[in-house]
This record gives C-alpha cells, structure tokens and sequence, in this order.
C-alpha cells in the first residue's frame, strides 16, 4: 500500500496532507480520467484554454480525483471535488455508492468541493456529474467492496479468532457464497456474520481503483430510487449555510466602486467623505477602490459617500443595434458539417430563408456573487459561492502570489449557479481585499453588480435557409450560427443536402480566439450554452415548413427522424398529451419541439393562451419527455426537468438583457423579469428509464425546447410567427400584425 | 438615531441598541446572528428576506428596525418548535419544494403568513400571495402543493 502513496506524492498531485488526515479503515482512490473524458460527451468544439475558459484541463501528474472512505465505525466518507448547487447531486452519488458498496444510503457522508479535503476536479458544469462520475464512483465502491468480502471470507475461514494463517482453497467458496447487506457481510452456510467497521478496526489500507466487475443494472437497489436530498432539513429550517452566513471574528464587509458602464473609465476620484464614517476604511489598490466596514449597510452607506467620475463608454451598441453588429462582425466561421450539395438542393423544392434572434440574458441565481476570505501568514482560506473551487483556488493563488497548496477553497451551499457561478471575479476581488485590510472580508455582490458583472448568454442570430419538395420533404438545410456556438447546430432530421456553419462555442462564450471580444460586455456559460437559441431555430423552422405543407408538425418531424431515441421521446411525450393530428395553426394553441444534447433526448409539447390584446402569452400546460439514459434519482431528475422548464418559460418569453452604450440596464428583478409563481403552467415529465444507456446530463437537456415549443404553439393559436426570443407581449402583438 | 428598540423575537424579548434606520435584515443576520433570512435583491423585490412582523409577512431588507419596536418578529429560525419541523417546513421537505435552498427560508415565511390569514387557501391564492417570492431553480409548482398540503395538515391553526 506504500507504494501508492510513493506514486502520488512523488506525481504531485493530491496532496499529502489527504493521507495524513485519513486515520485508520479503507481509502479507495479513484480517477475521472483526464479532460478527453470530458471533452468526448461534448456536442461539439472540444474546450482547450485555461484562464477564463471553464473548462479548465486537469493539471499534470493529478492522478486521482476522488477517493471513498469506509471508517471503523461503519461510515462510508466520499470525497469529490463536485459542488452541489440544488442538483441534487449530494444524494444521487451517494446513491451509486451505496448501490455497489451494499451499504445504506444514510451511512454515506459526502464532502464536496473542499480543495484541501477532496482531490482536483475541473468544475461543476456541463450536465457532467452523472455522466462523468457514474461509473468511476460505482468503481472505487465495487473496489471497496470486492476488498472488504476478501477480509470477511478470511476472517470466516480461520479456524479460530484471531488466527491469520489461512490457506486459499479454504477461503474461495466461503467468498464466493458471501452476501452484504447494509454493511453487514453473512455467509449464509455458516451464520457467520461481521460488519464492514468490523473488518477494518485498527486497520488501514488503501488501494487504488482496479478493474472491478460493476454490478448488472438490473440489480440496481438504490440507484433508480427516489433518495431523499441530505440536506432537506438544514434548508427547511434556515441552518443551511451559504457563503454570506459565515461570520469570523474581526470580519468586515467590502463593496467596491464601479463604473456606471463597461468600458468606462475613472477619471476623478475624492473619498474624503467616505473616509470620515466612523468604522470604514477606503481601499485604493491598482484599479481597485473599495471600502470596508463593520457592517454591510455602513459599507454600502461609506460606497455612495465616494464622488468620482468616469469617461463615457466607447461602445455604442444596445439592445436593437446588437444582432445587425454581430451579422456583420462575427469572423471565422467555419462550416462544421455538411453533406450533398447545397445549391443542387436548393433547386430540388421551395425555398424558406429567415433568420431567428436571440437577446442575451443573465443566470439570475438568487445568491448573487459572494466570497469570505482570510489571508493571513501566508495562507488564504476562502468560502465561495462557486462552481468551480479548484478554479478559484488556482486564480487566487496567482493574483496573491501564493502556491495553489496555500489557498484553501471551500464550498459551502450555493444559492444557485447556472453556468454564472464557473467564474472567479468576485472571489479574486475578496481575496485581494482581505490581503490588503489584514482581516477576514465578507465580499457579496449587489444585486445590480451581479447583473453588470454577470456573464450573459450570448446574444445571437441564426439564419436558416431550406428547402421543402411537393412531398413535404425536406431536401435542403443550410444553417449558419452567429454567436451562438456550435453546440447543438448540426440538425439530427434527414435531409439529403444539408450544411452547417459555426463559430466555436469557445470563441463565442468563453471570450477566446477569433471572436473573443465581439460583445460589450461578458458573456459565458448559460443552462445549456449555444442550445437553446439553436433549438429554437431549428424547431421554428421546421413548423414554418409543416405549416406550408399543411402537415402536422409531429407527423412532418417524424417524416424526417430515423434515429429511435428521438422517436421515443416524441411518442412518449405524445402519449402523455394526448397529442391529435392536426395542422397549425389550428386555433388550439398547441406546439411541439424536440432535441438532442450530450447524450440525453428531449421532446416537449405545450398548450398556450395569447391575448391578442395586449399580446400577453400564458402557457397553460407543458409535457416534457427526456431519455437521458439510466435515470439515478427519478424525483431529482422530474425537478431538474421542472426548473428546465420554469427556466425556459423565462428565456422563451421575459427575460432579456437591456443595455446602451455599455451600461446594463437590467439591475434587478423589477427590469430583469424571472419566472414567478402566477407563470407556472401545469408540468408533467415523463422519464424514459432507458438502462441500456449509461446515466447522461438532465441538468440541462430539457431547457432546450422550451423557446421554440411556445412559439409553435402560439403560432398554432394565432397563424403569428414569432422570430426573436424572448416572445415579449410587444413582440407578439408584432407578429400578430404582420401574420 | 442610535438608541435601543426591544421587541419580541421568535417568542423572546429583545433589546438591542442599533442606529434604528438600519434595515432589520442587517440586524437579524450580522447583529443578531440569525442568517435564515437572505439577502436576495436589497429592494424588496424578490422575497428572499421574508420574516414574519406581527402575523405580516414584510421584505426584511427593506424594513428600518424602528418599524419593529414593540412587535412580534419570526423568522425561519422559531418556525420548530422543540426539535419538530413546522407543518409547512415537514410540507416542504416532502414535496422536495426547493433545490437550492436559498429562496426557501422566506418562502416558508411568506406561506406562514398566508396561512395564518386564510387557513385554507385555495392554490390560486397561494400562486397570488406568493407571486413577489421568486425562486430560479424553479420550485414553484411544488411549493404550491407544499402549502396546500401543509394547510390540511394544520387544521387551521398556524
């Protein structure tokens, strides 16, 4: 066993200290594998930049990620640098583990993203904690188990307690026969039973993740079950802790001066009424002012005391004038995919050109961007809201000058994530100020920071021109994307002539290459990035041509389908609506979507009301229909697919991003609006529990519909097409107008 | 104005000398150590700073502490009693009416409020009274049922 500490330490990648903690009982260490791993269940461009790309590569040497405990007294500790964001992601993990480790569900205690406590992990992100860890943490589980049988079968064999010697032909049948059943190993010819905390008293082994036989699906006990969340209680009653709710002595709290636009510069400052407050303390640092104060009123109180003057903005686009820049200044598309030729398809049939537009828009987490941080001899320690705590260990490691190994990270509750929580700003700004003041400093954004400094959703145009014979077939597609990434591009309908042109999602979102400043301010990762605008494109266009067709839009997506999970999805999702035959618009309001991302399958049907007064839309009913594979956790999965479509209520018709002249016009909830109560519709979700498939994403997947089922089924309901995202009421009484 | 403001807090009087401009969600969480309620928008838009003022919901981040001298404050922290979950919190945890968590602490407190005036709510005055609360994980649909299920439960009494 020394040997594996020699091979990690000696790579230098886990840290020593993680054996130095682990005291007696059995460690199993385990690996995600490197980046390929991830990047192989991507869509599409594959990321490869560190810095502001999220998708950081695993550093050199780390062999293992994670590792699993089983203590003396029985508990099992598992240690992942994942966060848990209300993903549910704590309980469905665990899950596995007590699956293949045969012990119950409540012995399992999780340890999430603790950068001393839990080996490297690239980030919480991408739909990936299922698809990625499924089969590792049910490896290092089987691992544990097969070692814990071979003790028992020995101990079982002894001729006598306390008897070492024993000979292998005396010991296979007994392992061979052996059942485990909540941590309690029985072989049943000789009544004989011992418990894993038993087995490991006064011991201590570790061995790596070998090849382990995993269990049949079929006999799954846990996983495929409804666990309950851990954290149910602690949330219900207000003991659950977030970043905010940490209070260490001497702490004080921090806000920062900021320009009333991006691009803006300081040119006059005068602090002096700030600095009379009694209590407060005025931080000038590089092109940092800050204040700090006892409290976070009297911070925000000191803030507005500061007078100083900005140059105006170089930027003079906004809202409207956005999509026209982005057609003409987007560079370096590529085609991605194509097959038969364009311009002989486009002669095969009528011709339908339009181009489909998306406004940016904000992740919106209720827990805006907050950061504790105490650096002190040499050392930082940091509680983050984040997505990514090694990421914000490694950025604040570099702008103090510290090594990784002295930045400590722990993620406590996050109040949300979305995509906006992979990035590091507001961690770095409290790690710089705590260094500065010499005290632990609470740094949590205003809600109008949070929205000026957030990384929207890229804003994008998607400009589809097809082509449809006598027959109602498709037999042209020529897709082009503009800043929307690729992700999710390329159709899955069969058309003989298709083609599809694309910048790289690592250009457009994660601000690197060619198209790395196209846009006024940040933009990133947003609840499946790129998918949504294209799904919306996609799906739009396909009704456009149903419609002229005078085909259903289910049947005429049938027409063009041949792959069976897609077709699955569609006639699951058709069964549970109760979807009949009928070509829009039809007057009832009704509409169809489908798509496909990582490995997962959705297909969505909704019923919607338009007012053609006021252009006011309220959807009445959604039934989404997702494969994602085997499903871990069937209640998380149904509230995944509900916050999808909640979510996707807010793309596909509120939320937008106002801006002029690079000030973000959206601060808050009165100018950014979110979903609320009186928008819900009635949702139902049909799983499909496909278990010849490995669990995929479901944190994602099912938002991708959501824009472009609302606008069929308004077109179903009015004969109006809507082309832009989101479908304001002004939007719609538009299209009404021009239908 | 500095000067000292008692009132009752989860059932307990309290005094606490304090610039009485200040907002009570500052007071409860930095002063008092009560961190339940959350700071969500500072405007009092979202909800997330519910607390519970003489059987009134109110928007802690924008209430001034002088509004709540000689009144009865709950926040999440005196829902339980005993160790036992409240109705609407056991409500709650059944129809795993949260993902995130960070909304619910002034959900519950806003629903708790609602019950307390009309016991037995029908799901369209939920959806009404709860409307200002805003959840981005998407709970909604399951926090009506919660409330409602939490109202049987209770019989009436809150």
């Amino acid at each position: 066993m020394r040997q594996d500490e020699t091979t990690v330490t000696a790579n230098g990648g886990v840290n020593r200290r993680d054996f130095l903690k682990l005291g007696t009982g059995l460690v199993v260490y385990f690996s995600l594998g490197p980046l390929p791993t991830f990047a192989a269940g991507l869509p599409m461009s594959a990321p490869e930049l560190p810095g502001a790309n999220p998708l950081q590569p695993m550093p050199q040497g780390v062999n293992f990620n994670s590792f699993l405990q089983i203590s003396p007294d029985g508990r099992v500790t598992c240690k992942v640098g994942k966060v848990e964001l209300g993903q549910g992601l704590r309980s469905a993990m665990a899950q596995h583990v007590a699956d293949e480790l045969d012990v119950s569900f409540d012995a399992i205690d999780m340890i999430m993203g603790d950068t001393d406590l839990c080996p490297w992990d690239v980030g919480t992100f991408g739909s990936g904690a299922n698809r990625l860890l499924s089969v590792v943490l049910r490896g290092a589980a089987a691992e544990g188990r097969a070692v814990l049988l071979q003790m028992a079968a020995e101990r079982f064999a002894a001729p006598a307690p306390g008897v070492v010697e024993v000979s292998l032909e005396s010991v296979k049948p007994i392992l061979a026969r052996l059942q485990v059943k909540d941590g309690v190993v029985t072989d049943p010819a000789s009544g004989k039973k011992v418990t894993y905390g038993e087995l490991l008293q006064g011991k201590s082994i570790e061995r790596k993740m070998e090849k382990v036989p995993l269990k049949s699906v079929t006999s799954y006990k846990v996983i495929g079950t409804s666990a309950r969340r851990k954290d149910a209680a602690e949330i219900v009653t207000g003991k659950a802790k977030y970043t905010a709710d940490f209070v260490l002595p001497d702490m004080v709290f921090a806000r920062i001066l900021r320009p009333p636009a991006h691009g803006a510069k300081l040119t006059n400052i005068d602090t002096s009424a700030a600095e009379k407050v009694p209590g407060v303390k005025v931080i000038r640092d590089g092109d940092m002012t800050a204040v700090v104060a006892d409290s976070p009123d009297k911070a925000e109180q000191a803030l507005e005391l500061i007078k100083a003057q900005f140059s105006p903005s170089p930027s003079t686009l906004d809202d409207k004038s956005i999509f026209d820049y982005l057609v003409k200044t987007l560079v370096a598309e590529k085609v991605i995919h194509e097959g038969g030729n364009i311009a002989e398809g486009a002669k095969l049939g009528e011709l339908f050109e339009r181009s489909y537009l998306h406004s940016y828009g904000a992740h919106a987490h209720m827990e805006t961007h907050a950061t504790l941080a105490k650096v002190e001899n040499g050392k930082a320690t940091l509680w983050a809201s984040t997505q990514r705590p090694f990421g914000v260990r490694d950025a604040v490691a570099q702008v103090l000058g510290f090594k990784p190994a002295d930045v400590r990270v722990i993620t406590p509750h996050v109040g949300g994530g979305f995509g906006g929580k992979n990035y590091v700003q507001n961690n770095v700004e409290a790690a710089r100020i705590a260094k500065l003041v010499g005290k632990p400093v609470q740094l949590v954004w205003s809600r109008a920071e949070d929205f000026m400094y957030d990384r929207f959703r890229p804003a994008a145009v998607i400009q589809i021109r097809s082509a449809m014979n006598k027959s109602g077939q498709v037999v042209m597609w020529d897709l082009k994307a503009i800043a929307s990434g690729d992700w999710g591009s390329v159709t899955f309908y069969d058309v003989p002539n298709h083609r599809t042109t694309a910048a790289p999602i690592t250009e457009i979102a994660w601000r690197r290459g060619n198209n790395a400043d196209i846009h006024p301010f940040n933009v990133g990762a947003w609840r499946m990035p790129g998918t949504n605008t294209l799904t919306f494109a996609r799906e739009s266009h396909m009704d456009v041509m149903a419609a002229k067709a005078r085909i259903d839009p289910l049947q005429f997506r049938m027409k063009h389908l041949s792959d069976k999970r897609m077709i699955g999805v569609l006639e699951a999702c058709a069964k549970q609506f109760g979807w009949k035959a009928k070509a829009a618009p039809s007057g009832r309001g009704v509409g169809v979507a489908c798509g496909s991302i990582y490995r997962t399958y959705v297909a969505t049907m909704a019923q919607v009301e338009v007012d053609k007064k006021t252009g006011a839309v309220q959807v009445k009913r959604v039934v989404t229909a997702v494969d994602p594979g085997t499903v871990i956790n069937p209640e998380g999965a149904r509230q995944q697919v509900e916050g999808c479509i909640t979510m996707g209520l807010g793309y596909a018709l509120s939320e937008e991003v106002m801006f002029k002249n690079g000030e973000v016009l959206s601060r808050n909830f009165d100018s950014y609006e979110i979903p609320s109560f009186s928008m819900m519709p009635k949702m139902e979700v049909v799983l499909v529990d496909n278990r010849q498939f490995p669990p995929d994403g479901i944190g994602e997947p099912p938002i991708i519909t959501m824009g472009s089922v609302i606008a069929n089924a308004i077109y179903d309901a009015t004969g109006a097409r809507l082309l832009q995202l989101p479908m304001t009421p002004d939007r719609v009484k538009a299209a009404l107008k021009r239908s | 104005m500095e000067r000292s403001i008692a009132f009752t807090l989860n059932g307990k009087p309290t005094s606490i000398k304090v610039d009485d401009e200040r907002m009570l969600l500052w007071v409860l969480r930095y002063d008092l150590g009560l961190t339940g309620a959350k700071f969500g928008c500072g405007t009092a838009v979202c909800g997330a700073c519910t607390v519970v003022v003489d059987n009134q919901a109110v928007r802690s981040c924008a209430t001034p502490v002088k509004e709540i001298a000689g009144k009865k404050v709950l926040t999440i922290e005196g829902l339980s009693k005993d160790g036992h979950l409240h109705p609407i919190q056991e409500a709650f945890v059944n129809h795993n009416a949260f993902q995130c968590g960070y909304c619910t602490p002034g959900m519950i407190m806003n629903a708790y409020a609602l019950l307390l005036q009309t016991p037995r709510p029908a799901a369209a005055d939920i959806t009404r009274h709860m409307d200002g609360n805003l959840c981005r994980c998407g709970a909604q649909v399951r926090i009506v049922e919660a409330i409602q299920d939490a109202a049987v439960a209770m019989k009436g009494r809150a």
